[in-house]
């Protein structure tokens, strides 16, 4: 692979008569990676997704795959091919029918023909499926014939709108498992759009988190959500105890935060006298002083059990500032009893307010 | 069972057996006198006898009414179908100025009577120096079935099939190729019931073909002859052949298309 990245977005924008869709998105993807779109509903993820492959056609901006400008091009002749949400299996036709469309349209024969079919079906777990109707299969079932139908084609880009938003739990797992499977083996790029930041978490390579037709973060699953750029990100990306304060002098990437628990130290990217909301996961908030951030004492005001763990809220002692924690399904817990808390200052991340 | 409900079910049963007595008595009637043997189709009933099926096949003006009501419906309702579908694709699947205006526009002719339709398409064949003849009783019917073939492609032409058609766009598939490999295959059921649709409307549709035609005639055009010359068992066996034929008809589109679905 040359320097040139797989998928290369730059500066697009989409502006419908009264709103921005898309609002200056740059991104850049090496080839073979897992992207997931994340963010909320109207958020601007579908809108890229679909200008990705063709579907609408961005007011300005760039779109290059594999080092050809797409920009205007009809999906047809792009080198992307889509999952869609329902799967828009053709009704009228057979298992092999609706997996060989796509090479029927690019004029693939004969025993080729009928080898990539088989090929593409054993890959997606149907063997021996090609005689049945799509009414008769399964959800699951019918989600496997879509991608197939969507890889024998061999697209540099597979774009996956939604696709595991209508199975059940455990078949969801399954799938996810068996996509990110399918990723490696096939060795293309997977553009992937989700509401679900556990579902991108498990599955991505690269996570982009999206809000109000900007990209807000951008980066591994480990780092978005450990070291949140936003606020929003962090809030997106699972629950989280909110500290609000001030910057007030630190170095090499620490800082001192003046808050209403007072002075805490904590890492993150911002500047001397900014206003920021610190974060802080469930999980690294310690009970007892062993963290080498003090958070003072706080009440328990609510526990549940989750099976793993107790989700237990609490509230500082001086008032005004609540916790989100988690503790072992072994602890002593019990409303109104107070503990201590603590976290480590490398867990303590600053963002903006 | 409780007495009320048995009253009730006696009631609807009776109601049920009352409306398919109204129904289908005339036609039970129209099938019992083709077979008489005498020269009125009135009671008493005598026969039966094949003889007027007989009289009927060998008219020659019958015979050539029914080979043109079938031309006219079969090239009409074909040519309501394709222009229904077409229009109802572009309607569906394109936006443009005007787009509801147009709509209103090729749903119109549905609100126009056949009266008012049939003497304008007479008014202007004859400004264009035009004679009356079959073809125009086939641009007739495709006025007024055209609009129906549109509206029933339409109601099919939802987001579903269209998420369905950029599938296949997405895989390379041009805009004809969409339109014959999925778009059309996909809502043929709807399509073929269109087509039988309109096919009956335009059987036995007088008044137009009245108006445009001279001596070509369409069979119920040959029937009103006829029967202003008096009743006879001969239009009642042609009447009887034609509901035989609907029959079939019937039998075979629902075995071809719709037994499959379920």
């Amino acid at each position: 692979m040359t320097g040139q990245p797989h998928l290369d977005i730059a500066n697009l924008r989409k502006i419908y008569s009264e709103v921005t869709a898309l609002d200056d998105v740059s991104l850049a993807v090496e080839q073979g990676a897992y992207v997931v779109l994340l963010g909320p509903s109207g958020s601007g993820k579908t809108t890229l997704l679909s200008a990705i492959g063709g579907f609408i056609i961005p007011t300005s901006g760039r779109i290059g795959i594999a080092g050809k400008d797409v920009t205007t091009l009809a999906p047809a002749h792009r080198p992307t091919t889509t999952l869609f949400q329902d799967y828009a299996l053709f009704p009228h036709m057979s298992v092999a029918s609706n997996v060989g469309f796509g090479l029927k349209i690019r004029r693939v024969r004969g025993a080729d023909y009928d080898k990539r079919i088989k090929g593409a079906l054993d890959m997606v777990g149907l063997e021996g499926y090609g005689k049945r109707g799509i009414h008769e299969l399964s959800g699951g079932q019918r989600q496997r014939v879509a991608l197939a139908r969507a890889l024998v084609v061999e697209p540099e880009i597979l774009l996956l709108d939604e696709p595991l938003g209508a199975l059940d739990l455990n078949l969801r797992r399954q799938m996810q498992d068996e996509l990110m499977d399918l990723q490696r083996r096939t060795g293309r790029s997977f553009v992937h759009v989700t509401h679900d930041q556990e579902e991108a978490m498990a599955l991505a390579s690269l996570i982009v988190v999206m809000n109000k037709g900007r990209i807000e973060d951008m980066g591994t699953p480990k780092r978005i959500y450990e070291r949140p750029a936003t606020r929003f990100t962090a809030t997106f990306m699972g629950e989280s105890t909110q500290i609000a304060g001030r910057i007030s002098g630190g170095q090499n990437g620490v800082f001192n935060v003046a808050t209403g628990i007072g002075h805490l130290q904590a890492v993150g990217d911002a500047g001397d006298g900014a206003e920021v909301t610190l974060i802080l996961r469930p999980e690294n908030i310690l009970v007892g002083t062993a963290g080498d951030v003090g958070l003072g004492q706080a009440r328990i005001r609510e526990a549940v059990f989750q099976g793993a763990h107790y989700r237990v809220l609490a509230s500082s002692e001086s008032g005004g500032q609540d916790f989100v924690l988690r503790l072992p399904p072994d602890a002593r817990v019990e409303q109104g009893m107070q503990i201590d808390l603590s976290c480590q200052s490398s867990r303590l991340v600053a963002v903006a307010r | 069972m409780r007495w009320t409900q048995r009253l009730g079910n006696l009631v609807s049963g009776f109601y049920l057996t009352a409306c398919y007595i109204f129904i289908l008595l005339p036609v039970a009637v129209l099938i019992l006198f083709s077979f008489q043997d005498g020269r009125l189709p009135v009671p008493p009933f005598h026969g039966p006898t094949l003889n007027w099926y007989i009289t009927a096949i060998s008219n020659d003006r019958l015979m050539a009414g029914l080979g043109n009501s079938l031309m006219v419906g079969l090239s009409s309702s074909a040519l309501s179908v394709i222009l229904g579908f077409l229009a109802a694709y572009g309607v569906s699947r394109y936006e443009f100025a005007g787009k509801r205006l147009l709509q209103g526009i090729i749903i119109l002719p549905l609100a126009v009577s056949y009266l008012l339709v049939g003497m304008g398409l007479l008014v202007t064949i004859s400004s264009l120096g035009l004679g009356p003849s079959l073809i125009m009783v086939v641009v007739g019917h495709v006025v007024i079935n055209m609009p129906l073939a549109f509206a029933i492609c339409l109601a099919q032409l939802g987001e579903h099939q269209r998420k369905i058609e950029w599938a296949a766009r997405d895989l390379g598939a041009s805009t004809f190729r969409v339109l014959t490999m999925v778009t059309m295959p996909m809502i043929a059921p709807a399509m073929i019931a269109a087509f039988c649709l309109c096919f009956t409307l335009s059987w036995d549709e007088f008044i137009i073909a009245f108006l445009v035609t001279r001596f070509d005639v369409t069979l119920p055009i040959v029937i009103w002859t006829m029967l202003r010359g008096g009743l006879n068992p001969q239009t009642n066996a042609v009447g009887s052949f034609i509901f035989l034929c609907s029959i079939l008809l019937l039998i075979v589109v629902e075995l071809l298309l719709f037994r499959k679905r379920s």
